[in-house]
């Protein structure tokens, strides 16, 4: 067993963890900060996305004690604390980027870490960026109208396919 | 999984004695590693992550070689040696998806050598130097078959040298679901002649088509393969397709590189 010791939306946490325990594993069961959700546990679906120092990563594949010392962003920490919605939530809400919803949380995480390297990503760009991130309900259409439109861009020009 | 305790060296030397340990195993960024372990293909008593090694990362150009760094993220080869060897950042920068782009690493990938991997057809088209704790291998030695290599129990490989050709192009062909490469082809034109080599493809894992490589250092263009085949038998076969599907789609891949190369 390890100590953990790593800074969760802001706030300095720690936990004793197993060598196997994920960093999945950790926020969920240890924090319990269920929104970073495990769909597939093998690395394909990207429903666990977090941010660990800034950058998106699959926290299904990433052992907690890897994350000793780091900064990890989901997303519970994607809102205001009022709840007010961010510019990403807010988009996919109008939308309607989700239907179910279990996909959602790694969706607006992998839409964030876009948004911070390519403020103004194209429609390709949108897609490519969303390969690792896998939606069984809306096709994506919706949900690469909302981060088109989350990054202030004009969402009428897509066409429905 | 089954239980292990994870290390945390930060340097190459404790690393090395860390893996001492009778089935330890080195952990690059897991993307492989992570999976295997699930599904409990593997049973290491001990984790030696490499992550926090900082001598193992970082990406650099001189004198037209690009070393990296065996701990490097694909990320960031992507972006960094985007200048110096274009074919080999954007071949980084179409492995897996972004957020595997993030964790997984070169010297990972090549320990591993996936007979699908993209970097293992990088490394061996572009005649590079496999650097690990002990030694430098030529990537003419260190690939050897399908998840085979040079290294021996406990090496880790430490940074890879990539001597910058003339001009280069990685063409993948993807298999959608896994983004691995069906089959892919990494063409690299040197001063000395060509080098063709292709992963996907071989049941013994990344190789080089000499015949083709013959052929475009006589004459350099799509043409120079009319005739030319790849013989089926080695081929992998599996439910994305034939031997003889893989086979047809070297040659084709060879001559989109070739094309790209111009």
């Amino acid at each position: 067993m390890s100590e953990v010791r790593i800074v969760v939306n802001g706030v300095e946490r720690f936990g004793v963890v197993e060598g196997r325990t994920l960093l999945s594993g950790f926020l969920r069961d240890g924090l319990g900060l269920t929104g970073t959700h495990v769909g597939c546990d093998t690395s394909q679906c990207g429903a666990c996305v977090v941010h660990v120092d800034g950058q998106a990563v699959k926290s299904c594949t990433m052992f907690a004690v890897e994350a000793d010392g780091r900064s990890v962003d989901t997303i519970e920490g994607q809102a205001a604390p009022d709840g007010t919605l961010n510019a990403i939530q807010q988009a996919f809400q109008d939308h309607h980027g989700l239907q179910c919803g279990f996909c959602t949380p790694g969706m607006v995480m992998s839409a964030a870490a876009l948004l911070k390297e390519n403020p103004t990503p194209g429609e390709a760009e949108i897609r490519e960026y969303l390969e690792g991130n896998l939606c069984r309900c809306t096709g994506y259409h919706n949900i690469v109208k909302a981060i088109l439109a989350a990054s202030g861009q004009d969402v009428a020009a897509i066409a429905a396919e | 999984m089954y239980s292990f305790e994870v290390d945390k060296p930060g340097s190459v030397e404790a690393a090395v004695a860390a893996l001492q340990i009778e089935e330890a195993m080195a952990l690059g960024g897991g993307q492989t590693l992570i999976p295997t372990l699930k599904q409990r293909l593997a049973s290491p008593s001990r984790l030696v992550s490499l992550a926090g090694i900082a001598e193992m990362k970082g990406v650099s150009a001189v004198d037209g070689v690009v070393t990296i760094g065996g701990g490097t993220p694909h990320a960031t080869v992507a972006r960094e040696a985007a200048g110096a060897y274009p074919a080999l950042a954007a071949l980084a920068g179409n492995i897996g998806d972004p957020a595997v782009r993030n964790r997984g690493t070169i010297g990972g990938s090549l320990a591993n050598n996936d007979p699908a991997a993209c970097y293992p057809s990088a490394a061996l088209a572009s005649g590079a130097t496999i650097v690990t704790s002990s030694r430098e291998i030529a990537a003419d030695d260190y690939f050897q078959g399908m998840f085979t290599t040079a290294l021996h129990e406990g090496e880790i490989v430490t940074a890879v040298r990539f001597p910058v050709p003339q001009a280069a192009s990685y063409q993948k062909f993807e298999q959608p679901a896994s983004r691995f490469a069906l089959v892919g082809v990494f063409l690299a034109r040197f001063a000395e002649g060509v080098r063709v080599a292709v992963t996907g493809a071989s049941e013994d894992g990344v190789f080089r088509w000499s015949e083709a490589e013959e052929a475009l250092n006589k004459e350099f263009r799509a043409d120079a393969l009319t005739g030319l085949a790849i013989a089926p038998e080695n081929m992998i076969a599996d439910l994305h397709g034939t031997k003889e599907y893989r086979a047809h789609l070297v040659s084709v891949m060879t001559k989109r590189a070739i094309r790209a190369v111009g």
